[in-house]
């Protein structure tokens, strides 16, 4: 992990005249002041840092909010203030940053600590059933506390004018995913406005993280977005590696992203033929499908699960490659991007599919910046950001992935970004089992000390994960947060669908195809 | 369109026909493929619930549909709206704030009903435990006929379920 960015903020922090305490790492952190927590934000934006999430934890007085920017080439910045006994409000950093809009309002939500001067004080993932005090992730609040039903109800954004009409849309949706409310404001068939209601599936992943160990910490990790199981349980795992002061092997680290990176096929294909369903191309749809099970087929084989769950561990991987399965993987590898590349090539032919998804649902390259839309969804925008390059973690420090960045911003831009990631998995696959380093599977875990923590950042398919751990007494963990990119991209899909006509947004929505489950927590 | 039929005729049928290899899915597809026309006269429609799951058990009850799968040979096809349904699919540990939206659900399906819950979670709470944001297990909110267990469960073990639910009904 990449951490020098650290050194930058504080110099331009120090040269603001705000005070600023370091923290030797590893990892690196800040420290300023509660007073000045929106100011540092405001440096940040204004030296062309991006958020990459903002959370809080309990301290044994008081209160703490922490902040991860970052910047390419200098990797991350960790900032944190303090708030002490009795303080429960901090500076919002809403107003320059967009993405903390959510983040702050979960913390609200969640610890019961107010951001100031943020626009939208809505609950958030705190349904209006929810008893008015509770707050989870407090300390007092015990894990399986019975929480009594109560009456409410959730202000949506109106609109009024002639001909102005609401279609609201779940939490139940009308095919196999999982649920959450949309509301739409619609002018005949366009949409004017559409407004995401989440949280459904909330499941109280934080507050049982907390009191765990390590291994079964990374089991409810691999579970926060099943479709990113690998790259969420390694977010995990290498934050608490971090924090253990140990590092994964090389072979272990080649075969964590040898699975990384065919999780990021695997949903590429299998979202690209559902993309084109969604614009009725059948054939597409029926090519991708067969193909992701293929590759399902042969990671239960190899792997034990279809979709790698529980292969990744604190410490290392769960199941070794021999020659045979080297040779399984390397053949199906190169298989499926022949075929894809073949498929794609078609999918350039098909004019009927070219005319539903071209120029449908753009985002501006500046506003996709403004809110740092993360994975395909960003790099289809001129958003050049990475985890795998940016952070460097092993084995990418030494084998990079040619980052592949178009401009445009529609269905179509998302369609051929994730085409083209493609090819480069595949080549980092097939370069990963050339060149796997001899080594243990696993280093032997010992628990980090009372109080140690560290942080993470993993290229998921859909986009970067952050990770942050912090171990308590026994090493038992205290508090782990994980911010999935669909804590951001979700943003991105509300800006995409507008004055795009209501039947298109499927196919919007879609090309996102962002997790409920990763956002909810 | 040359290439997209010269490509579908290279692939072929990957469909794994009913009763004739060794493979579960075989042997399975053939007993549902009876049940259903005997039940159901020849159509299943199954309405799939996510009440809280961590999309793992989407892709595989997604996968049901695969070529390899196509589970809609027998009959078997997944519906929009509850109305429509004659079986509830339900996956994940109730979240509290699904909970409403899974007994409305339940209600909206006509009678008789049949209810798979499907996936470790939804059987008994799975990975994620006894919560402040948990109603836990589907059976703690609606009546369940039938439990699949895995994590997720696989296609075989989800058409398995769907049999062993169909068995049930009179």
């Amino acid at each position: 992990m990449k951490f020098r960015l650290s050194e930058h903020l504080a110099s331009l922090i120090a040269v603001a005249d705000l005070d600023v305490e370091r923290t030797e790492g590893p990892p690196p952190s800040l420290r300023v002041d509660r007073d000045d927590w929106a100011a540092v934000a405001r440096i940040a934006r204004e030296a062309g840092m991006r958020l990459v999430a903002e959370w809080a934890a309990q301290e044994k007085d008081g209160f703490s909010v922490h902040a991860a920017y970052a910047q390419n080439p200098n990797g991350y910045a960790l900032v944190k203030t303090t708030l002490n006994a009795g303080v429960e409000g901090f500076p919002s950093l809403a107003p320059h940053y967009v993405a903390a809009a959510r983040m702050e309002r979960a913390i609200h939500d969640l610890f019961g600590l107010m951001p100031l001067g943020h626009p939208d004080p809505r609950p958030w993932i705190k349904h209006e059933h929810w008893p008015e005090g509770a707050h989870p992730l407090r300390k007092d609040f015990a894990a399986d506390t019975g929480m009594p039903r109560g009456e409410g109800r959730y202000p949506f954004i109106e609109a009024e004018g002639e001909g102005v009409y609401e279609i609201p849309v779940g939490p139940v949706h009308a095919g196999i995913i999982e649920p959450g409310h949309f509301r739409f404001l619609a002018v005949g068939e366009q949409i004017l406005n559409l407004e995401e209601r989440l949280g459904y599936v909330h499941k109280g992943i934080e507050k049982s993280m907390e009191g765990r160990d390590a291994f079964s910490a990374a089991r409810l990790a691999a579970r926060i977005s099943g479709d990113a199981t690998v790259a969420h349980a390694w977010a995990f795992c290498l934050a608490a590696e971090q924090a253990a002061g140990l590092e994964a092997s090389p072979r272990a680290a080649t075969l964590r992203a040898i699975l990384c990176e065919r999780e990021r096929m695997a949903n590429h294909i299998g979202d690209i033929g559902a993309i084109c369903n969604d614009a009725a191309w059948g054939f597409m749809h029926m090519q991708c499908q067969r193909l992701r099970e293929e590759m399902a087929r042969l990671h239960r084989r190899l792997f034990g699960h279809r979709l790698l769950m529980d292969c990744v561990l604190p410490g290392g991987a769960a199941r070794d490659l021999d020659a045979e399965g080297i040779e399984a993987l390397a053949g199906q590898t190169q298989a499926m991007a022949r075929e894809m590349n073949e498929l794609f090539e078609m999918y350039e032919d098909q004019t009927s599919i070219r005319e539903r998804v071209i120029d449908s649902g753009a985002i501006q390259s500046r506003h996709a910046r403004d809110l740092g839309l993360l994975g395909y969804a960003g790099r289809s925008a001129e958003c050049d950001i990475d985890a795998r390059r940016d952070a460097a973690y092993p084995p990418y420090d030494r084998h990079p992935p040619q980052v592949k960045v178009c401009k445009g911003g529609d269905v179509s831009a998302r369609l051929w970004i994730r085409f083209q990631e493609i090819q480069e998995s595949a080549r980092l696959v097939q370069k990963f089992l050339a060149e796997l380093p001899a080594g243990p599977l696993r280093e032997p875990w010992t628990a980090p000390r009372d109080g140690r923590w560290g942080f993470a950042a993993i290229e998921s398919w859909r986009g970067e994960i952050a990770a942050w751990v912090r171990f308590g007494a026994g090493g038992k963990i205290d508090r782990c947060y994980a911010r999935d990119p669909s804590m951001i991209n979700w943003l991105g899909l509300e800006l995409a669908v507008r004055e795009v006509p209501v039947p298109d947004f499927p196919l919007n929505n879609k090309s996102f195809n962002c997790s409920y489950s990763g956002h909810d927590l | 369109m040359q290439r997209m039929l010269r490509k579908i005729i290279r692939v072929g049928t990957v469909t794994e026909p009913p009763g004739k290899a060794d493979n579960r899915i075989e042997t399975l597809g053939a007993l549902l493929d009876e049940a259903i026309r005997r039940r159901f006269q020849g159509s299943l429609a199954i309405r799939q619930v996510d009440a809280g799951s961590c999309n793992g058990c989407e892709l595989e009850i997604h996968a049901l549909n695969n070529p390899y799968y196509d589970i809609e040979r027998f009959g078997i096809h997944f519906v929009a709206s509850p109305r429509h349904a004659d079986m509830l699919l339900v996956t994940g540990p109730v979240s509290r704030n699904m909970e409403t939206a899974l007994r409305m659900t339940y209600d909206a399906v006509p009678n008789p009903k049949l209810v798979v819950a499907a996936g470790d979670c939804a059987v008994r709470g799975g990975e994620f435990g006894c919560s402040y944001a948990l109603s836990g297990k589907v059976a703690n909110v609606i009546p369940v006929d039938v439990a699949v267990q895995g994590c997720p469960p696989t296609p075989a073990d989800l058409i398995q379920g769907i049999l062993t639910a169909l068995g049930l009904a009179r």
